[in-house]
């Protein structure tokens, strides 16, 4: 198979795809700041504001069906993600926890569209700043309740356990709250992005080169890349629901973590 | 990193959350077979537990690719 490879008629042999796949140039001008991710951003928060709008203007008690679509969703982020999860304060960070959700499924959503077909999730400076603003949310919801001596005495020297056990705990507590949190949260969204769509590049660019080489034999099988890249797209497609869900969730369940009093 | 060592150091790392995935739905399947209610509230938990779990083994596919 591999010299069936080196022998094709493409000259250099398949290239497989690599990090340099996920640097695109820039759109118009020279610099680094006008390329696609930043545009799939732009355009993300363009739909969903068109979106939420239209959805909601001329609310009536029967529900048309775009507001159903509008209210379905933020019904689902009210609900399940941020009342079940936070208690009784919850109203003052559905905004966030919303926008988190929507903002996050949207940019997903593009890798498998078809002229966008670019994830800027995988990009890590966006999961970057959501975790950071994740990361300033719940600290400083937890230092607005409690007061900041004793919000961090009550998460880095936790009440209950005897003394002795902090030399060793509190170390690993103050990882957990500072470092390891919204590194976490970042890279766990980073990395589902950025595999699903070398995922999508290897079979596609793969199916794509088997198509173009001289041998019949390979010219044969390129279907079967082709369709396990289709396959993989609905896994895909499940996968970047799941993670805007978790990102959410793990947000609100860091927040509902600040908030809550000592046991 | 030379050769193709980054990849069998990912193929090791990803024996723990490919065992640590299959032990959480075991967990879910088990549950909702003794009492199908259940379903609905063990769903998000079986769901957040696997994205825990996998993110570790994409922690490990991602530092293949970049080291």
């Amino acid at each position: 198979m591999l010299s069936l490879v080196r022998s094709g008629a493409e000259g250099d042999g398949f290239a497989p795809p690599s990090t340099k796949d996920f640097v695109l140039p820039p759109i118009f001008g020279d610099n680094e700041y006008t390329t696609k991710p930043i545009a799939l951003v732009f355009l993300s928060i363009i739909l969903i504001s068109i979106f939420f709008i239209a959805s909601s203007r001329k609310a009536s008690v029967v529900p048309s069906k775009l507001q159903f679509a509008g209210e379905s969703v933020y019904g689902f982020v009210r609900n399940d993600l941020s009342r079940d999860v936070i208690g009784p304060e919850f109203m003052r960070f559905v905004p966030y926890l919303f926008t988190l959700f929507t903002f996050v499924l949207t940019n997903n959503i593009f890798a498998i569209v078809p002229m966008l077909q670019f994830p800027a999730m995988s990009r890590v400076g966006f999961p970057y700043a959501l975790a950071i603003l994740t990361l300033i949310t719940f600290h400083a919801v937890g230092i607005r309740k409690h007061g900041p001596y004793k919000y961090f005495k009550n998460i880095l020297f936790m009440p209950g356990i005897p003394k002795a056990a902090y030399i060793l705990i509190t170390p690993i507590e103050i990882v957990t709250f500072f470092v390891s949190r919204p590194l976490t949260l970042s890279l766990r969204l980073f990395a589902n992005m950025f595999a699903g769509h070398l995922l999508l590049l290897v079979f596609v660019l793969g199916g794509e080169y088997m198509l173009n080489d001289s041998h019949l034999i390979m010219k044969l099988f390129s279907p079967f890349a082709f369709s396990f890249a289709i396959v993989l797209t609905f896994f895909e497609f499940l996968v970047q629901c799941l993670q805007a869900y978790i990102i959410t969730l793990l947000s609100a369940l860091y927040i509902a973590g600040a908030l809550a009093d000592e046991h | 990193m030379t050769g193709s060592l980054n990849l069998v150091g990912f193929g090791l790392a990803v024996i723990g959350p490919a065992l640590a995935i299959g032990m959480i739905f075991a967990a879910y399947i088990n549950g909702v077979a003794r009492q199908p209610e259940s379903r609905s509230v063990l769903q998000p938990i079986a769901f957040l537990g696997f994205a825990l779990a996998e993110a570790l083994a994409l922690f490990g596919l991602v530092l293949a690719f970049v080291l």
